[in-house]
């Protein structure tokens, strides 16, 4: 199963974000999408998984248009991790993850022992199976980060869209989740994620795109196309890539 | 951390299944009986139930239990729980713990048409259906602003529309008030929109209870979906849910359930705003326990406060003010119990 954007233009009625975009992403890789604030990650995002209509241009999964699946077959095919929030209501933790199998339900159908079974597995996976019982509520920004992965794992879709994953976790949590989205991908799912450090993009991508200004400034192996030069110009302060020792590459931005 | 849910008093319930709401059951059927021996023509509890199982006919005790206080406590169990299972709709769709049966615009179209339909000094079947037929229209008239305005919050966009028919109802039902006449037609409005049971009789249950069935029984097949429709929409929708249809389907049923109550017993303010809040604090926010618990709590509520109603003075006391004076406190209470209250 592949997410396929051609020439894509993304925006919200006549106001147009961005254009010409071009992406796909399919089992075992993962596409990491870099871009300042406000370059319109969030409208693609948005438009990939066909909460917003493109512009110009089309989004495929699976080889089908989008546009021309049901919001429930779209949820069988690519699930969707967005930034945490805090809902009104204070469900159990087990239940928001719960809710990821609503798109494997009939209508009138309530989650079953399986399902409870897939959930209860899926938050095991993340570790965090003793947060079942507390209310989604009271969890802390990067525990709810951590149940919507969670969520999305149940899911079981072969393709995973989230939306600045790392945001809310603290340096612990940051690397546990990249290395449990590495360890997605070795399992064959196909992820697009969107992130603000290229660190990340460096350290998992098999893909980088990135957004600036309307359009990719530029895409391609991680490695190659995150020069200092190019991140210099896209996030407008200065910055050098290093090598560790050990060939692992870092961004170092110039601070004061 | 147990497996429990906060209660009022912050101590912790088992949050099982089935044993709250079978408990809340028991609990209203008791007060049902209770309430049927209540009023000044005094009737044993064991003569009661005599004339409940059919042992006694036609004497006087019967007639004023079967013919009078039957009728009246079954509306009461009726529009409370219809009112109440309608808020906990509202509130979990709209994502909004304040919002209430009326946020649509139910209250006051129906307001609206049994008003007029009071003022041409129609039949009381015919006011009913006026009533019913100005809940639906308000909240038709409601939805067709919320589609008709785009790219904006849709949930924003129909509370907002809501209060605006809202309020154009309110100004007509005024307009009428004033033309109407002053010793005949006004006493009888004015009693309307303060709500009553006083007038209910037993045919008037008859179309009412389906009316209900009908709105109620959706609600209860799609609980597990109004629960991911209260994330949010756009969450929803990426959890396979067609949000916008789901949430026209359940206003619909909510508004059904709504105006058919609203078209029996006038204007009853406040069961449904803060019954569901009560019944979330026993059972949490999923939906498909909250949904009985609300309405059991809701005919509780009722019961006791038409009972309150009918019995305090020698007057009649229109409901709509007694639960006002009731849960008006009681609301603020919970706010200021601050966000903790939403559990």
């Amino acid at each position: 199963m592949r997410l396929a954007a051609e020439g894509l233009a993304i925006g919200h009625g006549r106001v147009r974000v961005a254009g010409g975009i071009s992406l796909s992403a399919g089992p075992g890789e993962v596409l990491c999408l870099l871009g300042p604030n406000g370059s319109g990650k969030t409208t693609l995002f948005r438009t990939l998984l066909g909460l917003i209509p493109a512009l110009e241009g089309e989004v495929t999964l699976g080889g089908d248009p989008a546009g021309r699946l049901s919001r429930a077959e779209i949820a069988r095919r690519v699930a969707f991790v967005p930034q945490a929030h805090l809902p009104v209501f204070p469900f159990p933790a087990r239940e928001v993850v719960l809710m990821g199998r609503s798109a494997r339900l009939g209508a009138f159908a309530q989650p079953g022992p399986a399902d409870r079974e897939i959930a209860a597995e899926a938050m095991e996976r993340i570790g965090i199976a003793d947060l079942a019982e507390r209310d989604y509520t009271r969890l802390s920004g990067g525990q709810r980060q951590l149940v919507l992965i969670a969520r999305a794992l149940a899911q079981e879709a072969p393709l995973l869209v989230m939306d600045e994953p790392t945001a809310s976790l603290d340096f612990g949590n940051q690397a546990r989740v990249l290395g449990e989205i590495a360890a997605l991908a070795g399992r064959n799912l196909g992820v697009v994620l969107s992130t603000h450090d290229p660190d990340h993009a460096l350290a998992l991508g098999t893909r980088v795109v990135v957004l600036h200004e309307g359009a990719i400034a530029a895409e391609g192996a991680p490695g190659e196309v995150l020069t200092a030069e190019l991140l210099t110009r896209v996030y407008g302060v200065p910055v050098s890539v290093e090598t560790l020792p050990g060939g692992r590459r870092v961004c170092v931005p110039a601070i004061g | 951390m147990g497996a429990g849910r906060r209660t009022l008093s912050g101590v912790r319930l088992g949050a099982g299944g089935v044993a709250p709401v079978a408990l809340l059951a028991l609990a209203v059927l008791a007060a049902a009986f209770l309430c049927l021996l209540a009023g000044p023509f005094e009737i044993g509890a064991g003569r009661a139930l005599a004339i409940l199982f059919g042992a006694e006919e036609g004497t006087r005790e019967a007639r004023v239990i079967l013919g009078i206080r039957l009728p009246r406590v079954l509306a009461a169990l009726l529009v409370g729980a219809a009112l109440a299972a309608a808020g906990a709709t509202y509130q979990a769709i709209f994502r909004n713990p304040l919002v209430s049966p009326d946020i649509l615009g139910v209250s006051a179209g129906a307001s609206l048409g049994a008003v007029l339909g009071i003022f041409l000094a129609l039949p009381v079947a015919a006011i009913q259906g006026m009533a019913f037929a100005g809940g639906l229209g308000a909240v038709a008239l409601v939805s067709a602003i919320g589609a008709a305005v785009r790219g904006r919050d849709p949930v924003l966009i129909l509370i907002l529309a809501g209060v605006v028919v809202g309020a154009l109802a309110g100004a007509a039902t005024s307009l009428l008030k004033v033309m109407a006449d002053p010793y005949d037609q006004l006493p009888a409005i004015t009693f309307w929109l303060l709500g009553s049971l006083a007038a209910v009789t037993g045919g008037d249950l008859w179309p009412t209870l389906p009316a209900v069935a009908v709105g109620l029984v959706p609600l209860v097949l799609l609980r597990w979906r109004i629960n991911v429709l209260s994330l949010g929409d756009e969450e929803a929708r990426t959890l396979g849910i067609e949000a916008a249809r789901l949430r026209g389907l359940t206003i619909v049923c909510a508004t059904l359930v709504t105006a058919s109550v609203v078209a029996l017993a006038g204007v009853v303010g406040w069961v449904g705003l803060v019954i569901p809040h009560l019944a979330r604090m026993i059972t949490g926010p999923g939906f498909g326990r909250l949904l009985p618990a609300a309405a059991l709590m809701g005919a509780g509520y009722l019961l006791l406060t038409d009972t309150l109603a009918r019995t305090m003075a020698t007057t009649e006391i229109p409901l709509g003010i007694l639960t006002a004076v009731v849960g008006a406190p009681f609301f603020l209470w919970l706010l200021m119990r601050g966000r903790r209250g939403w559990a």
